[in-house]
């Protein structure tokens, strides 16, 4: 049978996931539910509920003769109503994708790019998917980059890894009380990542968003990663944006975007403990 | 009032100017140099267009010396010795550039200014080098007031050239224009990198593709003007143009275009050709008596005759009945299609065609994708390329590029926005500019648009989103207003995204 899995985005040309320049291939589907998600469109599977063939404008979205929900790209004119419609953290602008068809983009993107970066929702639930269409990026001579949150079991089943060039880790949270409530899901697996990936040498780079007014885990995120990472990989500072938050939430975790100089002190600090490579973004 | 009087009361006008059209308005009383009555009228139609080259040219249009000679034996006519520093040699070029005649009247190349001073820039402290410089590119763009003026680095990376970077930049100055003859495998991938970098901050230099270029043109190539490609010690005798979407509107099909219109217009612009080059070269003393060539600075048979065109887009969209640009030439394989097959046409027509002179070329003419001017509102498309509003994404503008570079060895090219992030990323655009020449891309300008919101990292953007980032950039810039953290807040959202139609949704 052919593997598919559910592609939500390809942008092929991206700056900011990874090094240089990378195609990124966005998943649909993710196991955490974090508070400041800023696509929650990728969180869950569409369950064709229709709420949103009623409000898209230009009927470009329908029902199949199996009653599911599908998406006339050809029609769509991409005003992401039906994002806004949707209750259920989905989108029907998802299309399901064989290797072989990812394979065919990255090849017209393959004479411009380093590699390819897969994201999401979270890629790895996609674990077999993503080893085929590495082994065949790699026959194109480019990198493969895992973006995870880190709820993949790397250790048990390292087949990506052989596979892959490395991995860029959200660590959002270390302290334990401030992680459930912002990302509901246990922390365990992530630190153990953590550790695991940079002993096995696959930790390209870890990411923790800093906050506005939450110096107390702020400050432990950033404390316990940078004494782990060392100078060892890249350490990316992202400042907090409300942008695509929702609302909800927004009132919570704060409705601007962190200010820069506070976000600094943080890179500071995780360069003051060994974490020479740490930045901001 | 007669011509002469409006001009002189144009408050619009400088000295220069002024002189300049006075000059055009004197050259146009004469009219000895006819052309036939088809070809007035296709002027008339605006399908050819003179690019206001004045009736009778008494220079070539572009003139590209042989600065080495200057350095090797000085100029008797201009009473200088070769110069023995950097004083003297950047001395010699300011009084030399003076004396270099172009149909803006300043010289549109300046040399390949890294080669020809490194020597000199090598005996000198680099401190002092650079002070030398920076009055030198000042000199440049105080006196040679024109965007036209054009000079060449690269491909191997020097003192001279990275001074000449570090100038640009701390200058920033409009004049000269500037390009890397890049070739990945003879520049350093630090030296094109300290070029993206300059270019992120000042839009120059452009990146030429020098395999290409010298297999067409051997290695001593100029670009010169705005991307010209053309010998040096020599030049191009004249450039006019055909208004392709002006020459469709004679068409009834596409068929009809390509095998009875386009050909009746090629034979007028080759004609108008034929006999501007003959005037020059028979009729004006710039060959015979100028010290340029009477000295060996250029050399007649390296000069060439330019066949330009621009609105290739529109010509296909009107020819195909398309009236949305957003769904016709380079975004519709049928209107890309047909660009090439007139393209072709166009090729194969002026390639058969023996032109008088241009004997380093096989006396052929060569084909050049005009850039525009400003009279030509949105009817006709620079050359080869895509509507303005209508750009894909960069992936797809240089999938369509690539096609069309290879026709245009005497200049064409297309500009690239990047987004705000590439400055903190440049090293992202260079494999794109690799991809891109590697894949027939001929030439690459990029600068750094000035966004409103930017994707930061591993998420996705929403258009819809977009607008309320905006409002929030507003209620920002309040609270900026009330004291907090005053920069920091215009300068966060002082950004925006990688724009949607930057992402290829999976099924295309
Ligand atoms: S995308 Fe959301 S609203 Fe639309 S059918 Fe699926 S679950 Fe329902
Ligand atoms: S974005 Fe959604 S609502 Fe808008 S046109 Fe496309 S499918 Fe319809």
């Amino acid at each position: 049978m052919t593997l598919l899995a559910p592609v939500n985005k390809i942008i092929p040309f991206s700056n900011v996931d990874g090094p240089s320049n990378r195609t990124a291939i966005f998943f649909q589907g993710c196991c955490f539910n974090c508070l400041f998600c800023h696509n929650p469109e990728t969180i869950n599977m569409c369950i064709s509920c229709g709420d949103c063939v009623k409000t898209c404008p230009v009927q470009a979205l329908s029902f199949n003769e199996q009653g599911k929900v599908v998406w006339d790209s050809n029609k769509c004119v991409q005003c992401d109503t039906c994002i806004k419609t949707c209750q259920h953290n989905s989108s029907p602008k998802i299309k399901w994708m064989s290797v072989d068809e990812v394979v065919q983009e990255v090849k017209r993107t393959a004479p411009y790019i380093e590699g390819i970066t897969t994201s999401g929702g979270e890629c790895t639930l996609w674990n077999d998917f993503l080893i085929e269409l590495y082994k065949e990026v790699k026959l194109l001579g480019k990198t493969c980059l895992i973006d995870s949150n880190g709820s993949f079991d790397f250790e048990k089943d390292p087949r990506i890894l052989e596979v892959s060039d490395g991995v860029m880790l959200d660590v959002k949270a270390v302290g334990e009380k401030w992680n459930n409530y912002l990302i509901g899901y246990d922390r365990t697996m992530i630190l153990k990542n953590l550790e695991y990936l940079l002993k096995v040498d696959k930790l390209y780079e870890v990411r923790t968003i800093i906050f506005p007014n939450r110096d107390k885990e702020n400050e432990k995120t950033v404390r316990y990663v940078s004494n782990i990472i060392k100078d060892k990989c890249f350490y990316k500072i992202i400042r907090y944006r409300p942008f695509g938050v929702r609302e909800e939430y927004q009132e919570a975790l704060g409705d601007f975007t962190t200010d820069e100089d506070y976000a600094q002190k943080y890179v500071e600090l995780a360069h003051s403990l060994g974490a020479t490579k740490a930045y901001i973004i | 009032m007669s011509e002469a009087l409006n001009i002189i009361k144009d408050k619009t006008l400088t000295y220069r100017q002024e002189l300049i059209a006075l000059a055009r308005l004197g050259e146009s009383t004469d009219d000895s140099l006819r052309y036939s009555d088809e070809y007035y009228q296709a002027k008339a139609k605006g399908a050819l267009c003179d690019l206001n080259e004045g009736v009778m040219p008494y220079r070539p249009r572009y003139i590209c010396p042989d600065y080495k000679v200057l350095f090797e034996k000085g100029s008797a006519f201009l009473e200088l010795d070769p110069p023995k520093d950097l004083l003297e040699a950047v001395n010699a070029l300011e009084i030399m550039y003076a004396h270099v005649p172009s149909i803006t009247t300043y010289p549109v190349y300046l040399g390949d200014l890294d080669k020809l001073l490194e020597p000199f820039v090598l005996k000198e402290d680099r401190a002092y080098a650079k002070k030398i410089l920076r009055l030198f590119l000042l000199h440049i763009d105080k006196v040679l007031t024109d965007s036209f003026v054009h000079a060449d680095i690269g491909p191997e990376d020097s003192v001279t050239a990275r001074i000449l970077l570090e100038l640009t930049e701390e200058m920033q100055l409009a004049v000269p224009n500037l390009t890397l003859r890049y070739d990945p495998e003879i520049t350093s991938d630090d030296f094109a990198m300290a070029c993206v970098k300059c270019m992120l901050k000042t839009s120059k230099p452009s990146f030429a593709n020098h395999k290409m270029f010298v297999e067409e043109w051997g290695p001593d190539y100029a670009i010169a003007s705005c991307y010209n490609g053309l010998k040096i010690a020599g030049g191009g005798f004249t450039l006019p143009r055909m208004r392709l979407y002006e020459c469709s509107l004679d068409a009834t099909s596409p068929e009809d275009f390509v095998n009875n219109v386009l050909p009746k217009y090629v034979d007028l612009q080759l004609e108008y050709m034929d006999k501007r080059v003959k005037f020059i070269v028979e009729e004006s003393t710039f060959f015979t008596d100028n010290f340029l060539s009477t000295e060996g600075f250029v050399k007649q048979e390296n000069f060439i005759g330019m066949f330009g065109l621009v609105g290739l887009a529109e010509c296909c969209n009107h020819l195909l009945g398309i009236e949305d640009k957003k769904k016709g030439f380079g975004l519709n394989k049928e209107a890309t299609e047909l660009g090439i097959k007139i393209m072709d046409a166009i090729e194969k027509q002026v390639s058969e065609h023996v032109a008088p002179y241009c004997d380093a070329f096989g006396h052929r003419y060569k084909l050049h994708a005009q850039v525009g001017i400003n009279t030509d509102g949105m009817d006709d498309s620079p050359g080869t390329r895509i509507p303005i509003f209508a750009e894909p994404s960069i992936l797809e503008q240089l999938e369509v590029n690539e096609k069309f570079h290879k026709y245009f060895p005497t200049g064409t090219g297309d500009i690239f926005k990047f987004e705000e992030t590439y400055e903190k990323t440049p090293e992202a655009i260079l494999p794109i500019i690799k991809g891109s020449l590697a894949n027939g891309l001929r030439y690459f300008s990029g600068y750094l648009e000035n966004c409103d919101v930017v994707r930061v990292t591993g998420y996705l953007v929403k258009k819809s989103e977009i607008e309320k980032l905006r409002q929030n950039k507003q209620s920002l810039n309040n609270v900026t207003v009330f004291g907090q953290g005053a920069q920091d807040g215009g300068h966060a959202l002082d950004r925006r995204v990688q724009k949607a139609d930057d992402i290829i949704s999976s099924s295309k």
